[in-house]
C-alpha cells in the first residue's frame, strides 16, 4: 500500500533508523488500537441488533441512523462513570486484571492477514503465538474474580480457569490438524497454501471435523453462550466482573467481542482462505481482500451470535464431559486421520 | 467451618453464599442461604419476609369486598384465580346462588390466566437456563391475553374482576371474538415452544434427572399444582374438588411419574394445551343472564369456619376464614401453593450443582409475594 | 369414608376427643395438646383413615386461647378432616410438632411461631421465618399493638 510506504520512507528520511522504526511501531499500534476499539463497539451493536432480530424486537435504533451511534454513546457513558472498588478487594490485582484481558485481545489482532499487504506482524510461529496469547487472557479473568473478594466472582473465575484450560486443548489440536496439512505455522504461508483451494475443501472430511470442533471450542474460549458459565447471569449474577464498573467493566466487555472477532478471524485464516476471494474472482484487486476477510469473519461471528441467542447454557460438569470425553478423543483421531491423508496424498487440490 | 473429606486426604471446605435477595434467578426478593462445597449444594435455607405485607392481618380489619383486592397482590400472576378463591368462600358462606354465566366467565378467565402465567414461566425458565430468547417468545403470547383482560377488566395484571356474588362488569363485546383469535394464534405458537426449547439436547440434558421428587415426598411436603403432578401425585383441585364451571368441561389432569425438573416442565407445557381445550369448550357456550347475584352492601358471614380451595397456576390455594358474624373476618389464612413448594426446595436441590438449583427453582415456579403474603 | 364413620372410628382410639360438625363444612376434632401427636400419628398411619396430606396448618387466636388448626385430607380415600388443638397458656403456648408426620409442617409451624408465638416441641429449626430475629411480639395475636404501623378502624 502506497500510503504506508510513503509514511515509512518519510519517517526513515527524517530520523535515524532505530528511532524511525520505533516511531513506526507506535504509529501502527495506535492505528490498530483505534480501529479495533471502534470495531469492537460495532460488534456490540451488531450483537444487539442480531439479538433483537432473534427475539422479535427492534433493538437500538434511535441514536444515529439505525442506532449506529448507540454503542458510542454507551462507551461515553461508561467512561464518565465512577470506578467502584469493594473495600476488601486486592486493589493492585483488581486494577490490573482488565488490562490483561484487553491487552492480550489486542495483541492477537496484529497477526491477521487482512489482505496481502495489510498484516502488521508476520511472525513465523503465527498460530503458536495466537494460541499462546489467547490463553493469557484467562489470567485476567482469574485475577478479576479472585481480587474482587466476592464469592460469586470467585466461582466464576474458577469456572473460567477450568473451562479455558480444557478447551484450549481442542482449539490447539484442531489448529494443529490443519498445520499438518499446511506444513507451516506462519499465517502468510498458510494463506499461500490456500491459493490452490481453501483448506476446508483441500482437507475435506478431517478439515470439516476440525472446523466444527474449532467453532465449539472457540465459542467456549470466548466464554460465550452456551458456554457462558463464567458469567452465567442467572446463576452468578455477572460472574467475574460483578464488582467492576465504568471503563474497567467496558474493557472486559470489549475484550469479549474482540476475542470473538479473533476466534472468527483465525477460522477465516486457517479454514476459509483469509483474504482470498472465492474461486479467485477478485484476485486482480488486492484491496478487496480486506472485504473478503471481513465478510467471512462476519459470517462466522453471526454463527456465534446465533449460538448464543438460541442455546441454553451447559452445566459445568457437562461442559467438562463434552471436552474431555468427546471433543478431545475425536480431535486426536482426527489428527491421525489428517496425517494419514497427507501421507497418502488424498487432499484435493485445484 | 465444616470440612468434608472426599477421598483419601483430599479435603475441601464448605462455604456459605447468599443467593438473593437481589439475584436474577430468585425472581423477586427471595434470599437463599446456600452452603456449598465447590459447586455442590449441601444445604439450601430460604430466608423470607423481604416483601411481607401482612395481608392476613390487613384482612382482619377489611370488609370482604376489600379483601378481594388484597389477594391480587399475593400471586400476581394468578390474580383472577386468587380473587375467585375469596369470592367463592364468601359465596359459599352466604349460600348464594351464583348465575351460570358468572361461573363460565370465571372459568374462562381463570384458564386464560393460567396460560398467561405459564407462558411467563416458560420464558423465564428458558432465561434461567441461559436461553434468553424464550423470554420474548413467552411475552409475545402473554401480551395478547393481557390485552383481552384489559378490554374486559380494565387492568392487565391485578384485575379485580370478581366481587363476592359475581363479576364487576359484564364481559366486553369483543371478548369472545378476541379469545377465539388468541386460541387460534396460540395453537400455532405453542409447538414453537417445543421447537425452541423442549427439543434442545442441551436443555434436556440440563433438566433430566435433577431435582427428583418422589410421590410420597410430594404428598408429605404438601406439593401441589404442576410440581405435585409431575411426581405422579393426582392433586388437581379442579378435578377433585370441582368449583365454578369445571364440572361442565372435560379435561385431562396431566400426570408424569418421573418427578424431575423436566417432568415439571412438560406438565406445564401440556397444561397449556388442556387450558386451551377448556376455553374452547366454554367460549361458545357462555349462558345469557345476570353477571352478578345480589348481595348486601355490608357482607356479614354467619359465625363459623369456611374453607375453599382453588387451583391457581402454581397449585392449590386455600382460603380459610374464621368468622364471628361481624363484617370483618376474625381470622383469615391463605394457604399459598408457593409456600409449600418452596419448603421442598432444600430436599430436592441438595447434591446438585448451582446450575441445577437454578433450573430446579425455575420449575417450582415461585412467585415471592405469594409466599411472603 | 363418611364423617359419621370417621367419627366412630377415631373416637375408639382416644376417648376424650370432642367432635363437631357445626359451623364448618368439615368434621372437626378438638384434641388435648398431650394427645395431639398420638392422634396425628394414628390418623396418618391407619390404613382406613390414611390422612397423608396436610393441606393447611393455621394458627388462630381465639381471644382467650391460642390454638392451631390442621386441615387434613387423604389422597387415597379423599375424605377431609379438621383437627384443632388449643391452649390457654398465652405466655408459653407449646404443642408437639407434627413435622415428622408431614414434612410440610416444618415451614408452616415456623410461620405460626413467627406470627403467634406458639412453640413446637421437637421442631428442627424453630426461628422467625418472615420477621426479623429481633422483632418484638407476635403480630397476628389479637392483643398485639403497634401504634405506628397498624391502622385501627
Amino acid at each position: 500500500m502506497n500510503i504506508t510506504k510513503n509514511i515509512h520512507e518519510w519517517l526513515f528520511s527524517l530520523m535515524p533508523e532505530a528511532t524511525a522504526s520505533i516511531v513506526e511501531m507506535v504509529l501502527i499500534a495506535i492505528v490498530y488500537l483505534l480501529i479495533f476499539a471502534v470495531a469492537g463497539l460495532y460488534l456490540v451493536l451488531l450483537e444487539r441488533r442480531v439479538a433483537a432480530w432473534f427475539q422479535l424486537r427492534l433493538g437500538p435504533n434511535r441514536v444515529g441512523y439505525q442506532g449506529l451511534l448507540q454503542t458510542m454513546a454507551d462507551a461515553l457513558k461508561l467512561v464518565s462513570k465512577e470506578l467502584t472498588v469493594t473495600i476488601k478487594a486486592d486493589k493492585f490485582l483488581y486494577n490490573l486484571a482488565p488490562y490483561f484481558v484487553i491487552v492480550t485481545a489486542l495483541m492477537a489482532l496484529s497477526l491477521f492477514p487482512f489482505s496481502k499487504e495489510f498484516q502488521a506482524f508476520d511472525i513465523n510461529i503465527g498460530i503458536f503465538f495466537l494460541t499462546s496469547i489467547s490463553s493469557i487472557g484467562v489470567i485476567g479473568i482469574l485475577l478479576a474474580g479472585w481480587s474482587s473478594n466476592n464469592k460469586f466472582s470467585l466461582i466464576g473465575a474458577m469456572r473460567s480457569g477450568v473451562q479455558t484450560i480444557s478447551y484450549e486443548l481442542s482449539v490447539g489440536l484442531s489448529l494443529l490438524t490443519m498445520v499438518v496439512m499446511t506444513g507451516s505455522l506462519q499465517l502468510s504461508q498458510i494463506v499461500e497454501v490456500q491459493k490452490s483451494g481453501w483448506i476446508i475443501i483441500q482437507g475435506h472430511i478431517p478439515a470439516i471435523i476440525a472446523f466444527c470442533i474449532y467453532m465449539i471450542a472457540g465459542t467456549a474460549e470466548t466464554n460465550r453462550a452456551p458456554f457462558d458459565l463464567v458469567e452465567a447471569e442467572s446463576e452468578l449474577g455477572a460472574g467475574f466482573h460483578t464488582e467492576y464498573s465504568g471503563m474497567k467493566f467496558a474493557y472486559f466487555f470489549l475484550a469479549e467481542f474482540i476475542n470473538m472477532f479473533i476466534i472468527a478471524a483465525i477460522a477465516t485464516t486457517i479454514f476459509f482462505g483469509a483474504y482470498l476471494s472465492p474461486f479467485g474472482i477478485t484476485e486482480s484487486i488486492p484491496l478487496l481482500g480486506v472485504f473478503w476477510f471481513l465478510a467471512k469473519t462476519l459470517v462466522l461471528i453471526f454463527l456465534m451470535m446465533w449460538f448464543r441467542w438460541t442455546f441454553p447454557r451447559l452445566r459445568i460438569d457437562q461442559l467438562l464431559v463434552l471436552e474431555w470425553k468427546y471433543l478431545l478423543p475425536l480431535n486426536l483421531m482426527n489428527l491421525v486421520l489428517m496425517a494419514l491423508m497427507v501421507l497418502l496424498g488424498l487432499t484435493i487440490k485445484f | 467451618m465444616d470440612t468434608t473429606t472426599i477421598k483419601n486426604n483430599f479435603r475441601s471446605e464448605e462455604y456459605q453464599i447468599n443467593m438473593g435477595p437481589q439475584h436474577p434467578a430468585t425472581h423477586g426478593v427471595l434470599r437463599l442461604l446456600l452452603t456449598i462445597d465447590g459447586e455442590i449444594i449441601k444445604r439450601v435455607e430460604p430466608d423470607l419476609g423481604y416483601i411481607h405485607r401482612s395481608i392476613e392481618k390487613m384482612c382482619e380489619r377489611d370488609s370482604y369486598q376489600q379483601i378481594v383486592h388484597l389477594t391480587d397482590r399475593m400471586d400476581y400472576l394468578s390474580s383472577h384465580i386468587n380473587n375467585e378463591a375469596v369470592c367463592l368462600t364468601v359465596e359459599n358462606a352466604l349460600q348464594l346462588e351464583i348465575p351460570e354465566r358468572v361461573k363460565v366467565i370465571r372459568t374462562i378467565i381463570g384458564e386464560l390466566t393460567r396460560i398467561a402465567s405459564h407462558t411467563l414461566w416458560w420464558g423465564v425458565m428458558g432465561m434461567d437456563v441461559g436461553a434468553l430468547t424464550t423470554y420474548f417468545y413467552g411475552f409475545r403470547d402473554r401480551e395478547l391475553i393481557n390485552d383481552i383482560f384489559e378490554e374486559t377488566c380494565g387492568a392487565r395484571l391485578t384485575m379485580n374482576y370478581n366481587i363476592p356474588g359475581g363479576l364487576m362488569f359484564d364481559i366486553h363485546p369483543n371478548f369472545v371474538k378476541r379469545t377465539k383469535e388468541f386460541i387460534a394464534h396460540f395453537k400455532t405458537k405453542l409447538p414453537e415452544y417445543d421447537l425452541l426449547l423442549t427439543g434442545n439436547i442441551i436443555f434436556q440434558k440440563r433438566m433430566e434427572g435433577i431435582g427428583i421428587l418422589s410421590k410420597e415426598d410430594a404428598i408429605s411436603f404438601g406439593a401441589s399444582g404442576p410440581v405435585g403432578r409431575a411426581s405422579g401425585y393426582s392433586c388437581d383441585v379442579r378435578k377433585h374438588h370441582s368449583y365454578s364451571a369445571y364440572d361442565k368441561v372435560t379435561f385431562n389432569e396431566v400426570l408424569k411419574t418421573e418427578g424431575d425438573t423436566f417432568a415439571r416442565y412438560q406438565v406445564r407445557i401440556l397444561e397449556m394445551w388442556e387450558s386451551l381445550s377448556i376455553i374452547e369448550q366454554l367460549i361458545d357456550n357462555i349462558p345469557e343472564g345476570e353477571f352478578f347475584a345480589k348481595t348486601n352492601t355490608v357482607i356479614k358471614l354467619t359465625e363459623g369456619e369456611y374453607y375453599q380451595k382453588v387451583e391457581t397456576a402454581r397449585g392449590e390455594l386455600g382460603v380459610y376464614i374464621v368468622s364471628t358474624g361481624t363484617k370483618n373476618p376474625y381470622r383469615m389464612k391463605f394457604r399459598s401453593p408457593g409456600f409449600s413448594n418452596l419448603s421442598l426446595l432444600n430436599h430436592i436441590a441438595v447434591g446438585g450443582k448451582i446450575g441445577d438449583l437454578v433450573a430446579t427453582m425455575a420449575t417450582l415456579d415461585l412467585v415471592i409475594p405469594d409466599i411472603d403474603r | 369414608m363418611t364423617n359419621e364413620a370417621l367419627q366412630s372410628l377415631i373416637s375408639t382410639w382416644i376417648p376424650e376427643l370432642e367432635f363437631t360438625e357445626e359451623k364448618s363444612q368439615f368434621l372437626n376434632i378438638t384434641v388435648q395438646p398431650e394427645q395431639l401427636h398420638q392422634l396425628m400419628t394414628q390418623l396418618k398411619s391407619n390404613s382406613e383413615t390414611n390422612f397423608d396430606y396436610l393441606f393447611c396448618l393455621s394458627g388462630v387466636d381465639w381471644g382467650k386461647e391460642l390454638g392451631v388448626v390442621y386441615h387434613l385430607e387423604s389422597t387415597t380415600h379423599r375424605h377431609q378432616l379438621v383437627v384443632k388443638v388449643k391452649t390457654e397458656d398465652r405466655e408459653n403456648p407449646t404443642f408437639d410438632s407434627v413435622w415428622t408426620i408431614w414434612r410440610t409442617a416444618e415451614f408452616h409451624e415456623r410461620e405460626v411461631f413467627d406470627f403467634f408465638g406458639i412453640l413446637f416441641n421437637n421442631h428442627p429449626n424453630l426461628k422467625r421465618l418472615f420477621l426479623t430475629e429481633d422483632w418484638d411480639g407476635f403480630p397476628l395475636r389479637k392483643d398485639y399493638v403497634d401504634e405506628i404501623n397498624m391502622i385501627i378502624k
